[in-house]
């Protein structure tokens, strides 16, 4: 088991985070670790803190207390905007894609550059630009989808062009939020083998309810229970947990 | 037609081309020179509509307060042209004379200061921008970064508007009060009462219309357009992908603010006067309503919203002038609950296929026509 007083190994190291709404603490006092190029995921029952653990990471909630250092920045300090420059990517739990706008102009929007209001204005839609909003439109399996607006997408498309999207920043950090919950079972292989393409050079920090697909892809599983962490490790480990069969998987 | 340029689409172009036609040539050969005068006035008020459909239409931002920053740039022009027709000479027989008229009935014995840089006409027309610019990025900055927005947003802009209009009725002396700043006269010495300038401030105001409409066409076909549709619908993506979603909210504000000065400078040339009425709640809301009207998607539905509206307002308010009011309402009400596209939509959906059809089965016919629908900045 690793002990982490070493933060120059992990990408991302949360601690002693505590997040409190009116006194109901619904992260308490939590801290993990999460090395270069591992997949997590976090499972637990609902109620447990997991989204509110990624929206703590990304700042769209502020932590009451504890730290979250990402190579070694501290995240809590800084803007959502600027967390994503940092490098952490945030996929949402229902697909939040711009249905208004077509697939390519979607991903543009997310390709890194002219994030000010002055560089929007001035961005061009060069090659470069071109050819990657081609290369992650032809990973998540919109390549001949493009000029489609996004509204008229299926369920399943809106959340690959979603993680789509965060490709196209190239995050470190990749944090999904069941992404394959109401997805088809054939959705559900395609989004497996694509998660496990875009892992490579990368973390990735999962919620999923779906235990099979947890195995497929899984390094390391850690086990929410009212905003602790009620065990962690490998899948194999934590299935047989007795406390972990008792809150969740035994039922 | 298979003219096909990026910055316009066909229907777009066919738009463009026959506004410039109807407002260069159709209504200055069909319209006697008060007519003129008035579509003139009208026209001010599609600045205003334009600057809203950037604002409220692609960034989903209702400012029920344009009024503010029509008035803040027509009170600039306004503070030059009053300064210019206060000559000593023109003003011997006051208690002060080469004072304003109204400041020497408020017994004001000099010119206070921020009315002194007002007697240069390059600062005139800088803050004619700046001003306008600065007051919304103030507001847009103390709103947007504290997530103010929405209703919330809409309500804090009336408010705004409520307390401008009382602060110009009750400083009188240094604002002209209920009146507003009339008795406007000369432009560098150019009289702007006669027939003949009239028409050439149609002209100059046509002019900065289709700039303004070439900007906002700008803006929207840039990233930062798209951008603004977006946030419109996902605000948390937005700012998820990186972007400070609270300054293109200022950016959008400010923006719609200038076009609004611009507007309201030009109303004062146009008019010959300014007051404190076209400033507060009722007009901001009436600007709101042009918009709508035309569609509020679409930068050429706006002029025509506005000139249809102030259209209808001036011949009806004549007629009915307890009703009209209402009627305005009922407008509103309906083009929100049936045609939330408002005219623009109306040509969208329906006029426009049928023109195409017609096209497709008699190749020779033209279409007419300018309205455009727009639901978004498509590729």
């Amino acid at each position: 088991m690793l002990i982490g007083h070493q933060p120059k190994d992990f990408l991302l190291a949360v601690e002693a985070l505590t997040v409190s709404f009116d006194g109901f603490k619904a992260v308490n006092d939590l801290s993990f670790y999460v090395e270069e190029n591992e997949i997590r995921v976090i499972i637990g029952p609902n109620g447990a803190g997991k989204t509110t653990v990624l929206d703590l990471i990304c700042g769209k909630t502020k932590a009451t207390s504890g730290s979250i250092q990402f190579r070694g920045k501290e995240l809590t300090k800084l803007r959502e905007n600027e967390i994503v420059k940092a490098g952490v990517g945030r996929k949402f739990q229902t697909p939040s894609v711009f249905e208004d706008l077509s697939v390519f102009e979607n991903l543009e929007i997310s390709f890194p550059r002219g994030r000010t209001v002055f560089g929007s204005l001035t961005f061009q839609r060069d090659a470069t630009v071109q050819d990657r909003v081609e290369e992650v439109a032809e990973m998540i399996f919109l390549k001949d989808r493009l000029k489609t607006s996004a509204a008229e997408l299926s369920h399943g498309q809106k959340q690959w062009l979603e993680i789509g999207m965060l490709l196209i920043q190239n995050p470190d950090l990749l944090m999904l939020d069941e992404p394959v919950a109401g997805m088809s079972v054939s959705e559900r292989a395609k989004t497996a083998e694509l998660l496990n393409r875009i892992i490579k050079d990368r973390s990735v920090l999962v919620i999923e309810h779906d235990m099979k697909f947890v195995e497929d892809i899984a390094h390391k599983v850690t086990v929410l229970h009212q905003g602790q962490i009620l065990s962690e490790g490998t899948m194999d480990k934590v299935k047989n947990d007795p406390k972990v069969v008792e809150v969740y998987l035994g039922h | 037609m298979i003219i096909n340029s990026r910055f316009f689409n066909r229907s777009e172009l066919i738009g463009f081309v026959s506004l410039l036609l109807l407002l260069v040539v159709i209504l200055p050969l069909a319209l006697d020179v008060f007519r003129l005068n008035l579509v003139a006035k009208y026209l001010t008020y599609a600045f205003v509509a334009i600057g809203l459909v950037l604002c409220w239409g692609y960034g989903g931002i209702l400012s029920l307060g344009q009024g503010v920053f029509f008035g803040l740039g027509g009170y600039c022009m306004a503070m030059f042209l009053k300064l210019e027709a206060s000559s000593v000479a023109n003003t011997k027989i006051q208690s002060t004379p080469g004072i304003p008229d109204f400041m020497d009935w408020n017994q004001l014995t000099q010119l206070p200061f921020f009315w002194k840089p007002f007697q240069s006409f390059p600062f005139a027309l800088a803050a004619i921008i700046l001003v306008p610019a600065i007051f919304s990025f103030i507001i847009g900055a103390a709103m947007f970064k504290r997530r103010v927005g929405g209703v919330y947003f809409a309500i804090i802009t009336q408010a705004i508007a409520a307390i401008m209009t009382i602060l110009i009725v009750g400083q009188q002396g240094y604002t002209g009060g209920i009146n507003g700043i009339t008795d406007l006269r000369t432009l560098h010495g150019w009289d702007i009462r006669t027939d003949h300038a009239k028409y050439i401030l149609y002209f100059v105001e046509v002019f900065f219309l289709f700039v303004a409409i070439l900007v906002a066409q700008f803006i929207r076909l840039t990233k930062l357009g798209r951008i603004l549709v977006a946030m419109r619908e996902q605000e948390d993506r937005v700012r998820f992908s990186g972007y400070s979603v609270a300054n293109f909210k200022i950016f959008a504000f400010c923006a719609a603010a200038v076009f609004a000065a611009v507007g309201g400078a030009l109303f004062t040339l146009e008019v010959g006067f300014m007051s404190p009425s076209f400033v507060g709640i009722v007009p901001s809301i009436e600007m709101v309503i042009y918009t709508a009207v035309g569609g509020r998607l679409s930068i050429f539905g706006a002029v025509y919203g506005s000139l249809l509206v102030n259209f209808a307002k001036t011949s009806l308010s004549e007629t009915f002038p307890q009703l009209w009011l209402f009627g305005l309402g009922a407008l509103f009400i309906a083009v929100v609950l049936a045609f939330p596209n408002g005219l623009a939509g109306i040509w969208g959906d329906y006029v426009q296929p049928r023109i195409d059809r017609l096209l497709a089965s008699r190749s020779k016919k033209s279409g007419n026509g300018g309205l455009v629908a727009n639901g978004a900045p498509a590729e």
